[in-house]
C-alpha cells in the first residue's frame, strides 16, 4: 500500500463549521421559545419561511455561480442567516416582507461578494435594514403579546396557528391596530410629556427591567449567548464591548426619570434587540474584526452607535444600522488592533501599506 | 534537591490539548533494537554543511570510527554505529518530506559490533570548557530534539553573552512521542551527568528542567537522580506546544526570545534530553553519537515501544521489530502528529533527529475533510502560541500579499500546527504559511540577485560615462588649447615655445632655408644684419631725439648701407639656390612610395588569384596569374635599388636626428635669451646662427629619412614640426608683425614722453597693431585647420 504524502499537522480537532453554525442556531432556542410564548406562531412562521427562502436562494445562486451546491448549502451559514433574520423581523409580518429580506440578505449580502466568508456586511442585518427602510409601517408593527387584553381590552394577541397563517399570508380582515402594538423603545422615543413613572403606569408595555415582555426575551437571548461563550463558539470580546458601551452611554445620557429621559441603562440593555444583537449579531465572525482587541473595539462601536441612534436618531432600535456601520470599519480596526507577536517588543499597527 | 523558592510557572498564549496517545508506547520500557544487516548513514543529519566522507568503499570500519568529518564550523562529523564494511557512498533513501535521496555512506554490518578504541574521560571537571566542547563537537552531537543544530555550536552560539540559565527540555509535548519520557525514566542518572557536564562548561546561575505534568514517572526518576544537586525539576501543566524552545523559555522564565534571535541572546541555552544523553556518552564513555532512543508507535504496530536504535537503521527494520501490520499502515510519520512529516518509503534510515516513527492507520490519522471557506472565526488566533493572526495570514497568503505577510510576522510562525488543528473549516493553514515562507525566501533571493545585477549594471554605466566624459574633456582641452593659442596671439603675447624670430628679414632667410648658407653668404648676411642694426639704432635715437638734425641725417645713409648689404646677400642667396644640388624632393619620395604600393597591390592580387585558382587552375585563371606575375616583375623592377645603402643610411638618420635635436635645443636657448633682451644684436646673431644650424640639421635629417626604410610612424614623429612650411611662414609673419608693433609702440611712448606730436606714431602704432592681428589670426586659423585635419 502506497504511503500517503501529507503535510503536518496530521492530527486535527473535530471542530467543524457546521457544528459552529448549528450551535449558534441552538443557542437562539431560548429566545425563540420566549418569543413564541409571547407572540404566538408568528416567530416560528418567520423562521420557517426565512429558512426555506434563504436555502432556496442560496442553492439557486450557487448553481448560477457554478459552485458545488450541497457542499455550501449544508455548511449551515445560510440557516443561521435565516434564523437571525426571522428573529429580528416582527412576528406576523407579511410573507413578502420575509421573502424580500431573506433573498436580499443572501443574494446581495452574501453571494454577490463571493459567498461564505467573503461578505463585508452581516447578511441578516443587511436584509433587515432593506425592509426596515422600505416598509417602515410593517416593520414597526409588533404583534400584541400574550396577556395584553388584561391591561388593554381592545387588543388581543394572535396566538393560534391558523390565525397567524392567515395574518402572515394576508387573509386576515383584522386591522393592524387590532393586533399590533408599539414597542417600549417606540413609546419612549415618541414620549414628550410624561415622566418615566407615568409612562410605566400608563403603558403596560414597560416592565421592571426593560419592556414588559422584552426583558424576558432579552434574558432568554442572554442565556443562549452565555451558552455560546461557554462552548467557545463565540468569544466574549465583542458582546462585552457592545453591552459595556451601551451601558456606559445610557448611564452618561440617562437624563433622570423626567419626560426628556433617554431611559435607564437597564432599560436599554433589556429592550429591543440588545441581547440578540450582542450575542448573535456582533459575534458574526465574517463581518466582525478578527483580533481580540479588535472585537472589543468593534462591539463597543456597535454599542455606542445603538445608543446614539436610539436616543437621538430617527429609529427606535438601531442594532442593524449600528452593526452595518461598524462592518464598514472592521478592516480598519483589524489594521490597528494587531496583537503583539511573540518575541516582538510591540505590535506593529497601522495600515501597513508599503507604497 | 533544593526547592526553596518555587519556580513561577508562566502560561503561554494559545495552545491546544490534542489527545496525548502516549500510553501506547510506554508499556514496554526501553528495548534495544536488533543489529541491522545494513545501515544507511546520510551525510546530512544536522543543520549546516554536509559532512565530508573520510572512508572509501570497501573499507572495514569499527564501531565508533569516524566515517565523515565536519565540513566547516556549522557541521557535524559522522561515526560508524557498528563494525562492518563500507559498501557504497552515494545517494540513498533519506527521511525527508520531499522523499528525495541524500548522499549517504552505506555500511554492511559484520555482526561483530566491534568497538574502536575509545577515550573516556574519568573526570571531566579537570578539563576546561574548550576541550569539552571540542569533544562534543567531535562526537558528532547535534540536537536530538528535532531541528538538529550542532550542539557544540549551539552551546557556544554567543560567546560574548554570559549564559545565566541552562534550560533542559523534557517537555515532549507532541502527542504519541515518548522518547524523552523513556530516557528520563530509565536513564535519569546519565541525563543528570550530561547536565553536570553542561553546567561545568557554561557555569549557569540556574538549571531548570522543564517537564510536562503528564510524565509523573519521568519527573520522579529525574528528581531522584538529581538528588541534592542545584538542578530544578519544574513540572508544568500539559499543553501543546509547550515543548517549543521559545515556548518553554516563556513558561519557565516569562521571557521571550527576541524575534529572529537565539535563546543565547537573553542568556539562555536550551538542550533536549536526548542531547544530554549523547553528551554523557561522548564525555563519560567516549562514545560518539551512534544511537538514539526512538518511539515506535501508531495503531499499525502491534508492539508499540521505545527502542535504542543505531543511527542509520532502516525504518523498515524498526517497524518490523515493533510488529508492523503493513496492510493497516496508511500514513507513516517521522516525528509527531503535529509537526512530523510523512515518509513515502520505509527504506530511509533513522537519523540523529528521528525521535518518533508514527505508523498510523486510516482511522487513526484520516485524511482531512475538504477545506471550507474561512469564516474568520478566530479560533486559530486563539490557539496561536506566537500570538499571530493566522486567519489574516491565510487571507494574505491566498492573495500572495507578501508585504502584508511580513508585516504580520509570518516568519515568527513556528509551524506548530495549532491553527490547522483547531480550524473548523479544515484549512491547511500551516501549509499555506510554509508555501508563502518559501515563496518569500525565493523572492528575496531573486531580489538580492536582481539588486546585485542592478549594481553591476549601474557601475558599468558609470564607468562608461566616466570614460565618455574623459574623452569629452580631452577633446575640450584640445579645443581650449587651440582657442587659448588663438587668444594669446590676438593679445600679442607669444607663447614661449613658439619660435619668435624678431626681425623683418628673417622671412627672407627662412624662405631660402632648404638651401643652406655658405660662408660667403653668411658673411654677407651678417653684414646686412649689422647694417640693419645700426640703422635701427639710429632710428631709435632719432625717435628719442627728434630735434637732432645730425642724427636725422645719419638715418638715410645707414638705410642705404643696409639696403646694399641686404641686396648683396639676397643676390648671393639667389645664386646659391640655383647652384645647390637638388635634394631628393618629397615628390621623388612619394613616387617611390607609390611604386612600392603598386607593387605590393599587384603582389596581393597575384596571391589572391593563385589562391582562387587552387591546385587545378582553369585556363583563364592561368592567364590572369601569368599577367599578374609579369606586372609584379615590372613593378618591382621600377622600384629604386636602395637596400644596399640601408644600414649606413640608418646610421646617418640617427646622427641627423641627434644633430637636429641639439640644434633645436640650442635655438630654443638662444631664443629665450633673446626674448629677455630684445635689442641685443649679439643675441640676435646667435639666434640667427642657431636657426641656420637647425635648418641645416633638419634638412640633413629629411634627406636621411627619405633614404631610410624605417617604419613610417617613427619618421613622422621626427619630421612633424619642421615639415609644415605654411605654419612656419605664418609664424614668421606673426613675429615680424609683432616686432613692428613693438617698435611702433616704443616710438609712440617716446613721442608721448617728449610731449611731441604723437599723431604719426599713433597712426604707425595702429597700423602695426592691425598687421599683428592679421598675422595672429592667420596663424590661428592655420593651426585650427591643421587641428581639424
Amino acid at each position: 500500500m502506497a504511503l500517503v504524502r501529507m503535510t503536518s499537522p496530521h492530527a486535527r480537532g473535530n471542530n467543524r463549521t457546521q457544528t459552529i453554525m448549528l450551535w449558534v442556531v441552538a443557542a437562539t432556542l431560548p429566545g425563540v421559545l420566549a418569543m413564541t410564548w409571547f407572540f404566538g406562531f408568528g416567530t416560528l412562521i418567520n423562521i420557517i419561511l426565512a429558512s426555506v427562502v434563504t436555502l432556496g436562494v442560496e442553492a439557486l445562486i450557487l448553481r448560477l455561480r457554478k459552485r458545488p451546491v450541497s457542499f455550501f448549502v449544508t455548511d449551515g451559514s445560510a440557516l443561521v442567516t435565516a434564523w437571525l433574520l426571522a428573529l429580528a423581523l416582527p412576528p406576523l409580518s407579511p410573507w413578502w416582507l420575509v421573502v424580500i429580506a431573506a433573498s436580499f440578505a443572501i443574494v446581495f449580502g452574501k453571494q454577490l461578494y463571493g459567498g461564505l466568508g467573503q461578505n463585508p456586511f452581516n447578511p441578516a442585518m443587511l436584509g433587515y435594514a432593506v425592509v426596515l427602510i422600505s416598509f417602515p409601517v410593517e416593520m414597526t408593527s409588533w404583534a400584541a403579546w400574550r396577556g395584553i387584553e388584561q391591561s388593554i381590552p381592545d387588543v388581543s394577541a394572535t396566538l393560534g396557528l391558523l390565525d397567524a397563517l392567515r395574518q402572515v399570508f394576508g387573509f386576515s380582515a383584522q386591522a393592524i391596530d387590532g393586533w399590533a402594538h408599539a414597542t417600549p423603545l417606540d413609546i419612549l422615543k415618541t414620549n414628550s410629556g410624561l415622566t418615566i413613572n407615568e409612562l410605566a403606569t400608563s403603558q403596560p408595555v414597560f416592565g421592571t427591567l426593560g419592556g414588559n415582555i422584552w426583558e424576558w426575551i432579552n434574558l432568554a437571548y442572554l442565556a443562549g449567548g452565555l451558552l455560546l461563550i461557554y462552548k467557545r463558539i463565540v468569544s466574549w470580546h465583542a458582546p462585552l464591548g457592545m453591552l459595556a458601551a451601551l451601558a456606559i452611554m445610557s448611564l452618561l445620557f440617562w437624563g433622570g426619570s423626567g419626560s426628556d429621559s433617554n431611559g435607564s441603562p437597564m432599560f436599554h440593555l433589556f429592550s429591543g434587540a440588545t441581547m440578540l444583537g450582542a450575542f448573535f449579531i456582533v459575534t458574526d465572525p465574517v463581518s466582525c474584526a478578527t483580533s481580540k482587541l479588535g472585537r472589543i473595539v468593534f462591539g463597543a462601536g456597535v454599542g455606542v452607535l445603538v445608543y446614539v441612534i436610539r436616543a437621538w436618531g430617527g429609529y427606535p432600535d438601531a442594532v442593524a444600522f449600528a452593526v452595518l456601520l461598524m462592518n464598514l470599519t472592521a478592516p480598519t480596526i483589524d489594521y490597528y488592533t494587531t496583537p503583539r507577536t511573540y518575541g516582538h517588543r510591540k505590535a506593529e499597527r497601522g495600515m501597513g501599506k508599503v507604497d | 534537591m533544593t526547592q526553596a523558592t518555587p519556580i513561577k510557572i508562566w502560561d503561554i498564549p494559545g495552545g491546544i490539548h490534542p489527545p496525548e496517545n502516549k500510553h501506547q508506547s510506554t508499556a514496554n520500557g526501553l528495548e534495544v533494537a536488533p543489529l541491522p544487516a545494513r545501515l544507511i548513514l546520510p551525510l546530512q543529519q544536522h543543520i549546516g554543511a554536509r559532512a565530508e566522507p573520510v572512508v572509501s568503499v570497501g573499507d572495514r570500519v569499527l564501531k565508533g570510527q569516524l566515517l565523515a568529518e565536519a565540513n566547516g564550523l556549522v557541521s557535524c562529523p559522522l561515526h560508524a554505529p557498528t563494525s562492518g564494511t563500507v559498501s557504497a557512498i552515494g545517494p540513498a533513501p533519506y527521511p525527508h518530506a520531499s522523499g528525495l535521496e541524500e548522499w549517504a555512506i552505506t555500511l554492511e554490518s559484520d555482526g561483530q559490533d566491534e568497538w574502536t578504541d575509545l577515550e573516556p574521560i574519568s573526570d571531566f571537571r579537570a578539563l576546561e570548557s574548550a576541550p569539552l566542547l571540542e569533544m562534543i563537537r567531535l562526537a558528532g552531537i547535534s540536537g536530538l530534539g528535532g531541528a538538529g543544530f550542532p550542539t557544540a555550536v549551539k552551546i557556544n552560539a554567543r560567546p560574548e553573552q554570559k549564559i545565566h540559565s541552562l534550560i533542559i527540555n523534557g517537555t515532549e509535548c507532541e502527542p504519541y512521542i515518548t522518547a524523552d519520557d523513556t530516557a528520563m525514566r530509565y536513564k535519569a542518572t546519565e541525563i543528570v551527568a550530561g547536565i553536570e557536564i553542561l553546567r561545568h562548561i557554561l557555569h549557569p546561575e540556574e538549571v531548570l528542567v522543564g517537564i510536562e505534568d503528564n510524565k509523573s514517572e519521568a519527573i520522579a526518576a529525574m528528581r531522584e537522580a538529581v538528588g541534592e544537586r542545584d538542578i530544578r525539576i519544574v513540572p508544568f501543566p500539559t499543553k501543546y506546544p509547550s515543548g517549543g524552545e521559545k515556548q518553554l523559555i516563556q513558561i519557565l522564565t516569562g521571557k521571550e526570545v527576541p524575534s529572529g534571535g537565539l535563546p543565547a541572546d537573553i542568556g539562555m541555552v536550551c538542550q533536549n534530553i536526548g542531547t544530554l544523553l549523547a553528551i554523557h556518552d561522548a564525555i563519560i564513555l567516549g562514545q560518539p553519537l551512534i544511537k538514539r532512543i526512538t518511539t515506535l508507535t501508531g495503531e499499525a504496530l502491534t508492539h508499540p515501544t521505545n527502542v535504542e536504535a543505531l543511527i542509520g537503521t532502516p525504518i523498515r527494520d524498526l517497524l518490523e521489530f515493533a510488529g508492523l501490520q503493513p496492510d493497516r499502515l496508511y500514513r507513516l510519520v517521522m516525528g509527531g502528529p503535529m509537526m512530523g512529516f510523512t515518509l513515502q518509503s520505509m527504506d530511509a534510515p533513522v537519523i540523529k533527529t528521528s525521535n518518533c516513527l508514527l505508523a498510523g492507520t486510516l482511522e487513526e490519522l484520516p485524511p482531512p475533510p475538504v477545506a471550507q471557506p474561512c469564516i474568520r472565526c478566530g479560533l486559530c488566533s486563539e490557539a496561536c502560541p506566537a500570538m499571530l493572526l493566522p486567519q489574516q495570514l491565510h487571507w494574505f497568503a491566498l492573495g500572495k500579499e507578501y508585504d502584508q505577510l511580513k508585516r504580520l510576522n509570518l516568519f515568527d510562525c513556528i509551524e506548530c500546527g495549532c491553527c490547522s488543528y483547531v480550524c473548523p473549516s479544515s484549512i491547511p493553514l500551516v501549509q499555506y504559511y510554509r508555501a508563502s515562507k518559501s515563496e518569500i525566501r525565493a523572492l528575496e533571493l531573486q531580489q538580492h540577485k536582481a539588486e546585485h545585477s542592478k549594481q553591476r549594471f549601474e557601475q558599468r554605466q558609470q564607468r562608461l560615462q566616466r570614460e565618455a566624459e574623459q574623452k569629452e574633456a580631452d577633446r575640450k582641452a584640445r579645443a581650449d588649447k587651440a582657442a587659448r593659442m588663438k587668444a594669446a596671439k590676438e593679445a600679442g603675447t607669444a607663447s614661449p615655445d613658439t619660435p619668435a624670430p624678431a626681425e623683418p628679414d628673417v622671412a627672407r632667410v627662412t624662405a631660402q632655408k632648404p638651401a643652406g648658407l655658405n660662408a660667403e653668404q653668411k658673411q654677407l648676411k651678417i653684414a646686412a644684419a649689422t647694417a640693419q642694426m645700426a640703422l635701427k639704432k639710429a632710428q631709435k635715437q632719432v625717435a628719442a631725439n627728434p630735434d637732432n638734425a645730425e642724427l636725422k641725417a645719419q638715418v638715410p645713409v645707414l638705410e642705404q648701407a643696409w639696403r646694399e648689404a641686404q641686396q648683396r646677400f639676397d643676390a648671393s642667396l639667389g645664386e646659391a639656390s640655383v647652384k645647390a644640388t637638388p635634394a631628393p624632393s618629397a615628390g621623388a619620395d612619394d613616387e617611390t612610395k607609390r611604386l612600392k604600393i603598386e607593387a605590393a597591390m599587384l603582389r596581393a592580387s597575384l596571391k589572391k588569384a593563385e589562391r582562387a585558382a587552387g591546385d587545378t587552375p582553369t585556363e583563364e585563371q592561368e592567364k590572369e596569374i601569368y599577367a599578374l606575375r609579369e606586372q609584379v616583375a615590372v613593378a618591382e623592377a621600377r622600384l629604386p635599388k636602395e637596400t644596399a645603402a640601408k644600414k649606413p643610411v640608418d646610421e646617418n638618420l640617427k646622427k641627423a636626428k641627434l644633430d637636429a635635436a641639439m640644434a633645436k635645443a640650442a635655438l630654443k636657448k638662444a631664443e629665450r635669451a633673446q626674448a629677455d633682451n630684445m635689442d641685443d644684436p649679439a643675441l640676435q646673431e646667435e639666434v640667427e646662427r642657431c636657426r641656420d644650424i637647425l635648418t641645416e640639421a633638419l634638412h640633413t635629417l629629411e634627406q636621411a629619412e627619405a633614404n631610410t626604410s624605417q617604419p613610417v610612424p617613427e619618421r613622422e614623429r621626427v619630421d612633424k614640426k619642421p615639415i609644415d612650411e605654411a605654419t612656419r611662414q605664418r609664424k614668421t609673419e606673426l613675429a615680424m608683425a609683432k616686432a613692428a608693433y613693438k617698435k611702433a609702440e616704443q616710438s609712440f611712448k617716446q613721442a608721448q614722453e617728449a610731449n611731441a606730436d604723437t599723431g604719426a606714431a599713433q597712426a604707425e602704432l595702429d597700423r602695426t597693431k592691425e598687421a599683428l592681428n592679421t598675422a595672429a589670426k592667420a596663424l590661428a586659423e592655420h593651426m585650427a585647420s591643421k587641428e581639424t585635419d
